[in-house]
């Protein structure tokens, strides 16, 4: 763990300075302390086409209809536009949670209706707020099957080992996202058997690093998920949840979270609390985005792309 | 025109040392058993710590653009569904003692509701 992690109230100046220490292959920079993509997704592709790409989709929060995006289910549906236009179809899709705004049926439905007309398989996990119906079992009953305890699972693609995680069920007062002892149980034995030049892929909601626990964003029991990671040469860590894209590096692994389809938040400590984060309407779909993720055989790290819906 | 002035301030002055006193006298008759409206603002409990006579009910009012929900440490009390914005949740306590709820979408969130015997309910 770096001097970061351990931080428990870390300052803004910390963070930034933290986010401009990245690895290779990812385009993005800070403009009023706001981190800002300069890739272009068509060109990363162009540039990266012999290896797997798979796009990272994000807090779509269909529903969401307050001020700072009156009309997420429309910024979602530009999102899928762009992913529908690739010139090189991506393998897959990951959707790292918050598909819904308050697990409403037609919620799910609205956003199924949208995300299958790119006809990629999408592999999700989910957000806090797709637990919200009365019975928490509209998640698990459409995105569930196939997948143990509440929801995690492992696949494997072009010899990448991805990982599904859920931290965002069972939190506890005071808290953060929390993971629990059966699920690390389980993450433990389907590590076990591979061998450490696997790369691996963990995608989870709430970030798997410890990135402003005063806005609760961190995961209590990351640490313990992370040792079983260690000994592994390629290891990418996929979050959503804070709206924005943050990154670091740490050893082998990449932390890297990504961009909502419906609304921005506030860089960590810059407003009284993460709400949802209104800006000028003209300014909207530079802060709203999808990942377009690159693994090239003998590279440790893979290339992550975040493209705003507007540069 | 002078002492008619200094007479006024005097009387201002006297005016506003009474205040507080009149509060005193009539708060602990609100605190009985009059509803309580707490709320959810940029994702506080405000106030954090709630204290009210057993028969109170407590209202909470989510002021935040997104969702919150109160459950209960222990389970003390049924959690209440997802309250988006605008929407309440109302409790009313009739056992006296100190209860710690949390926010089940934010758990960093935290509050206290203190509930105190009535005066008279010692006896019972």
């Amino acid at each position: 763990m770096s001097e970061f992690d351990r931080e428990d109230s870390v300052s803004r100046r910390k963070v930034l300075e933290c986010m401009t220490w990245v690895g290779t292959g990812v385009l993005w920079t800070i403009s009023g302390g706001v981190p800002h993509s300069l890739g272009l997704i068509d060109q990363a592709v162009a540039q990266e086409a012999s290896g797997l790409t798979f796009l990272q989709i994000s807090d779509s929060h269909v529903g969401f209809d307050k001020p700072a995006n009156p009309n997420a289910l429309g910024t979602l549906e530009e999102a899928i536009n762009r992913v529908i236009a690739l010139p090189k179809k991506p393998s897959f899709m990951i959707h790292t949670g918050d598909i819904s705004h308050l697990s409403l049926a037609s919620q799910f439905d609205d956003a199924d209706r949208i995300i299958s007309q790119t006809r990629l398989d999408v592999h999700y996990v989910p957000g806090e707020h797709d637990f919200l119906d009365p019975e928490q079992k509209f998640y698990q009953d459409r995105y569930g099957r196939g997948t143990k305890g509440a929801g995690w699972y492992s696949f494997d693609a072009n010899g990448v080992h991805f990982i599904g995680l859920v931290n965002v069920i069972d939190l506890k007062a005071g808290g953060l996202g929390f993971l629990g002892a059966e699920q690390l149980e389980w993450l433990e034995s389907d590590l076990k058997s591979r061998s450490a030049s696997t790369p691996i892929v963990v995608f989870a909601h709430i970030p798997l690093w410890t990135i402003y626990p005063d806005w609760g964003w961190g995961t209590d029991d990351s640490a313990q998920a992370l040792s079983y990671l260690k000994r592994f040469g390629s290891v990418t860590v996929l979050n959503g949840h804070i709206h924005q894209v943050m990154q670091k590096v740490e050893g082998n692994v990449t932390f890297h979270t990504a961009r909502s389809t419906a609304f921005p938040q506030p860089a960590p400590g810059t407003a009284p609390s993460p709400g949802p984060m209104k800006v000028a309407d003209d300014k909207l779909r530079s802060m709203l985005g999808i990942a377009d993720i690159t693994f090239k055989r003998g590279e440790q790290r893979l290339a992550i792309v975040d493209t705003p819906l507007q540069a | 025109m002078y002492t008619t002035l200094r007479a006024m301030i005097v009387a201002a002055a006297l005016g506003a040392a009474a205040a507080p006193l009149l509060v005193a006298t009539v708060l602990p008759i609100q605190a009985q058993n009059a509803p309580t409206a707490a709320s959810i603002d940029n994702f506080t409990f405000t106030p954090q710590t709630v204290t009210v006579k057993t028969g109170t009910t407590v209202t909470w009012t989510n002021n935040d653009d997104i969702p919150h929900g109160i459950a209960w440490m222990k389970n003390a009390f049924t959690r209440s569904k997802a309250l988006d914005t605008d929407d309440s949740y109302s409790l009313t306590f009739t056992t006296p003692g100190t209860y710690a709820y949390f926010c089940y979408l934010h758990p960093h969130m935290t509050g206290t509701l203190v509930v105190e015997a009535a005066t008279g309910d010692a006896a019972d």
